[in-house]
């Protein structure tokens, strides 16, 4: 209220800022351990903590891991106590792609069995741009919302934006991305980047034989997410001294994937292990291998279900980290716990499980099109199936 | 007669603005309608800031389609230019200006690269630009695996978030921007002969407009604006960012609020004031949307409606003037 | 006046397909000298086939290009059909036909309206396929939810994908050299007859044609509806090939371009043949397979790219002389 009123005199005196006051935050990215050349978000300390996470034990109800935690450590949130219902507004990185569609859908139908707590639910869409996204969080702090939900769309460029919103003492909840500074109420996300990409470096270097030539296929340069991903994966490849004959970029596209593969056959004449740092062109890679009469190697994809279905019905080597699409649900219940004054923990970090030969059954959805993310904890949500479809 | 020089009355004040008129007015309806508000002090800032943005970038663009050329790299100069201000800045305000002035300098270089594929090795305008950008696509993904650098804490406040009223700096700049240029179309040699290179080279050439300058002087100044679009976007994320440019979809787009403000894409007619209009008119659309919540994919639909209905309109006042 | 941009500005005088014959005979031999296995029949029947899409939006693009167009919609058009044709399909065999002709149907309807747009409604193209490309790409998405759906099936799938088996000397023909063989000689008897010299005509100089009786904006428009359907082609190729996704056509519309470029066809119209468009569109193909063989890293391949492309045109437009 104070920073409001601060905020309207300064306005009324003809000159003001939106700016945050805090100084700059969050600490410089340390250099890379291992043997390759590091990239600079690689940081030590978190990938030792991830790949310890992936063997703990979650606290929370069973079988609905959207509302568990490991190695909790709770935060209070009395300051935020009111009564409802509530206006939750949401500012979304974007909309792009079929993970983020699963996921946002997860997110309604969360939304949908509060209809009593949340009188209105207030979603907007960045497109992947940070300067809209910037523009987006200012423009909700005029909108009274009672909660904040952030996804970011990169980190470090939407830190201001979240500071700034945090200075208007609404409670902030941020996911999936982070940001460089700790004044959001929590942070929810997965694992994260380095857990999901070590459990598939591993995987594809235990099964493909010894100093075999793998080729890792990544989307893009540049996106965070991916790029601790791939960092993990190279230090395990590094230990396994495996050669890594390619690293190469797919933008996202089947037919760009499907080429590279085929040049990459014909140059090294077989390939023993394929590394994904997303799944989305996982069925095109293994494609490529058919296409060209050749056997498919090891390789990870993820828990989209074109990529399922093709593991179990050519009884593919394989396995699936996932970045589950489950998160979705996790910030309306965090947002919704903060303002009953209930404490919650920051960070809260979600399980991650990996999809493997064993469970694989369980997330065969038949009904579900190609394209769906069998994560998505959302079959006990209202509109099931319908609403995914 | 009467109706000529009406019509040519009206033509001083593009008609991109009745347009936004519209548009924010239908919008306005809407919105309150379906129990919103469009024109809150939070809204306003915010569609301001997006305009300034893309208006930077615009402006530049407009000059050199008003030469019968275009620029294709503009969205990796801005990326660039976060980067070349926000890591020679690093965080430090002494190195504020260095850091602008190196970012412009960087980007001007781009510029006559550009002038001098076109002008001189008389590469396609399309091509030439459509190439530098790849190099420098090439550049920014090999050299930077995310946001790096950091932006002068002055400058962050100065014109990233400091405004006055409803009216970011960053608009106030981009106004600055556009008012240099609309005198520089209107009042200077240069000026008249890069319309004229626009508009006939062969006659501009045989009334001794020297076009290779006048060409390559445009590229320059396109990408300085592209550069100063970077400044103002590296003062706004706090760091340089090598992919802002290109998730701005910052090349299409000026090309588009070019051609809704009225410039023809042939060269040779137009302006910035129509520019101006036309990137408000962009950013209204997104305010528009956002408060209605609508789907951005419908928007997409909606802007291709609206740049091919925009540029049919002026087509269509051409052809009647030319018949009056 | 609905002529294009860099016509006005400085024209380009590209030289005819033998710059485009001499770099890919460069390519070919530093293929020879990397991957000599790579010149072998099956692999080069493979390589040929995959190329296919691209080379068929190249020689799209080249009839509006040579009458002095741009068409910008190519690629959405591609990623449009291919998830229009995956939904409706879902999977059923049964509906493979018609869907097939729904999607070559649809696309020449898309080419039309393009035309029409920019021949009536006197649009410039840059600016009506720009407009085309959002509408495009936004109601596609919008239609779908913002993810594909459905699925192709296996006999839609055959055609970008299969090959004829057991053929001698050859091995394995693919279906889409087959279809890009049969399709880039109809391009090419269509260019040496009376409307291909039109084309050329309204391209050079649409003035000159108008007042010798030639109708310029239906001449246009069938030019963009011939891109169009080489768009519908390539999308039931591009789709067979890798299946349904958002990014099958992203940035195909510049890649076309570039290439017919590359093939010694100027913007703005006028100049440069059919068979110079597509062999550009190969030499392209054939610069992203050397890149592989030589593992150039991925984040500096578009410097490489757009390097060759910017010395290409350049040497080409300097053997041409200036106006």
């Amino acid at each position: 209220m104070a920073s409001l009123a601060a905020v309207i005199v300064l306005s009324l005196a003809g000159c003001s800022t939106d700016e945050p006051v805090t100084g700059p935050s969050g600490g410089p990215p340390s250099t890379g351990a291992g043997t390759g050349e590091q990239s600079k978000f690689f940081v030590s300390a978190d990938y030792e903590a991830e790949l310890a996470m992936l063997g703990a034990t979650a606290t929370g109800p069973a079988g609905k891991p959207w509302e568990q935690v490991l190695n909790p450590t709770m935060v209070d949130t009395a300051s935020f106590k009111k009564a409802g219902p509530h206006k939750i507004c949401f500012s979304n990185a974007a909309l792009n792609n079929p993970w983020r569609q699963v996921g946002f859908k997860t997110m309604q139908a969360e939304v949908e069995t509060h209809r009593d707590k949340i009188a209105e639910f207030v979603h907007v869409d960045a497109e992947g741009k940070d300067q809209k996204q910037i523009a987006d969080i200012n423009d909700l702090l005029g909108k009274d919302c009672d909660a904040l939900i952030v996804s970011p769309n990169t980190t470090a460029t939407l830190t201001p934006a979240v500071e700034a919103a945090c200075r208007t003492g609404v409670p902030v909840i941020v996911f999936d991305r982070g940001v460089d500074t700790t004044c959001p109420v929590t942070y929810i996300n997965p694992i994260g980047g380095y857990g999901f990409g070590h459990v598939g470096a591993e995987f594809v270097a235990q099964k493909m034989k010894p100093g075999g030539k793998v080729l890792a296929l990544r989307i893009l340069p540049g996106v965070d997410v991916l790029e601790t991903r791939w960092s993990a994966a190279k230090l395990v490849f590094d230990r396994a001294k495996v050669d890594v004959v390619g690293v190469e970029f797919t933008d996202g596209d089947p037919a760009k994937t499907k080429k590279i593969v085929d040049d990459y056959l014909q140059r090294y004449g077989t390939i023993d292990g394929i590394w994904m740092d997303a799944g989305a062109v996982a069925v095109a890679a293994v494609e490529a291998f058919q296409d060209a009469g050749k056997p498919v190697p090891p390789i990870n994809g993820e828990d989209q279900l074109d990529f399922l279905r093709m593991w179990k019905d050519q009884k593919l080597t394989a396995i699936a980290p996932t970045y589950p699409t489950y998160q979705w649900r996790t910030p309306i219940i965090a947002a919704l716990r903060i303002l009953d004054g209930e404490q919650v923990s920051n960070p809260w970090k979600l399980p991650q499980p990996t999809i493997t030969e064993q469970n694989l059954d369980e997330y065969l959805d038949p009904d579900m099109p190609p394209l769906h993310y069998a994560m998505c904890g959302c079959t006990g949500l209202p509109g099931y199936p319908q609403r995914w479809k | 007669m009467s109706a000529l020089s009406f019509r040519a009355a009206r033509r001083t004040v593009p008609g991109v603005y009745l347009a936004l008129v519209l548009t924010l007015a239908i919008g306005w309806l809407v919105v309150v309608l379906s129990g919103g508000t469009l024109f809150t002090q939070a809204t306003v800032v915010s569609l301001l800031h997006v305009a300034a943005g893309l208006g930077l970038v615009a402006v530049g663009q407009t000059l050199v389609i008003i030469g019968g050329s275009l620029d294709l790299s503009v969205a990796y100069v801005v990326s660039l230019s976060t980067l070349v201000a926000a890591e020679a800045m690093n965080g430090s305000d002494t190195a504020l200006l260095p850091g602008v002035l190196l970012a412009l300098a960087v980007s001007a270089g781009i510029g006559l690269l550009n002038g001098l594929l076109i002008a001189r090795t008389r590469i396609d305008a399309f091509i030439a630009t459509l190439g530098v950008g790849l190099l420098l696509k090439g550049y920014l993904d090999s050299g930077y695996d995310g946001p790096a650098g950091a932006t002068s804490p002055a400058l962050v406040q100065a014109l990233g978030y400091q405004r006055i009223g409803p009216v970011p700096m960053s608009f106030l700049l981009l106004a600055a921007v556009a008012a240099g240029a609309w005198l520089t179309l209107r009042r200077t040699r240069f000026g008249h002969h890069l319309l004229a290179v626009g508009g006939d080279p062969e006659v501009a050439r045989l009334s001794g407009v020297r076009n290779d300058r006048v060409l390559v002087a445009a590229h320059v100044l396109c990408s300085l604006c592209a550069g100063l679009a970077g400044v103002y976007l590296a003062a706004r994320l706090g760091s340089g960012a090598p992919r802002v440019g290109t998730e701005g979809i910052y090349d299409l787009e000026s090309i588009a609020a070019v051609v809704i403000g009225g410039t023809a894409l042939a060269g040779g007619r137009g302006g910035v004031a129509g520019t101006v209009g036309g990137v408000l008119l962009l950013a209204g659309l997104d305010a528009v949307f956002n408060q209605l919540q609508l789907d951005a994919f419908a928007k997409q639909v909606v802007r291709g409606v609206v740049i091919i209905g925009a540029v049919a309109v002026y087509a269509r006042r051409v052809i009647g003037k030319g018949r009056s | 006046m609905q002529d294009t941009l860099p016509r006005r500005a400085l024209p380009v005088r590209a030289g005819g397909p033998l710059p485009i014959l001499a770099i890919l005979g460069v390519l070919l031999v530093l293929v020879a000298i990397r991957q000599p296995d790579f010149l072998a029949p099956a692999s080069l029947m493979s390589f040929l086939g995959r190329s296919a899409p691209i080379i068929l939006l190249a020689a799209g693009q080249y009839f509006v290009i040579v009458s002095g167009e741009f068409d910008l919609s190519v690629g959405s058009l591609v990623t449009a059909e291919v998830v229009i044709a995956a939904r409706l399909i879902d999977g059923d065999p049964d509906r493979t036909w018609p869907v097939m002709a729904l999607v070559l149907v649809s696309a020449a309807f898309v080419g039309l309206v393009n035309g029409l747009i920019t021949s009536w409604l006197r649009v410039p193209s840059f600016i009506t396929t720009l407009g085309m490309l959002l509408i495009l790409v936004g109601a596609v998405y919008l239609w779908s939810d913002g993810s594909p759906k459905g699925e192709l099936s296996e006999q839609f799938r055959r055609f970008g994908r299969r090959a004829v088996e057991d053929v001698p000397v050859l091995g394995r023909v693919p279906y889409a050299l087959l279809i890009v063989l049969l399709l880039a000689v109809l391009a090419t008897v269509l260019m040496r007859s009376d409307f291909g010299r039109i084309l050329v005509a309204v391209g050079d100089n649409p003035r000159a044609a108008e007042l010798s009786g030639v109708r310029v904006g239906r001449t246009r428009t069938i030019a963009f509806v011939l891109s169009g359907c080489a768009a519908g082609v390539a999308a039931i190729l591009l789709g067979g090939y890798s299946g349904v996704s958002f990014q099958a056509g992203s940035g195909l519309e510049f890649s076309a371009i570039t290439a017919v470029v590359l093939g010694g066809v100027a913007l703005g119209g006028g100049r440069g043949s059919v068979a110079g468009a597509m062999l550009g569109a190969l030499t392209l193909e054939l610069l992203f397979a050397l890149m592989n063989f030589f593992g150039v890293s991925g984040t500096v391949r578009p410097a490489v790219q757009g390097a060759i492309i910017l010395l290409a045109v350049a040497v080409s437009a300097a053997r041409s002389p200036s106006r």
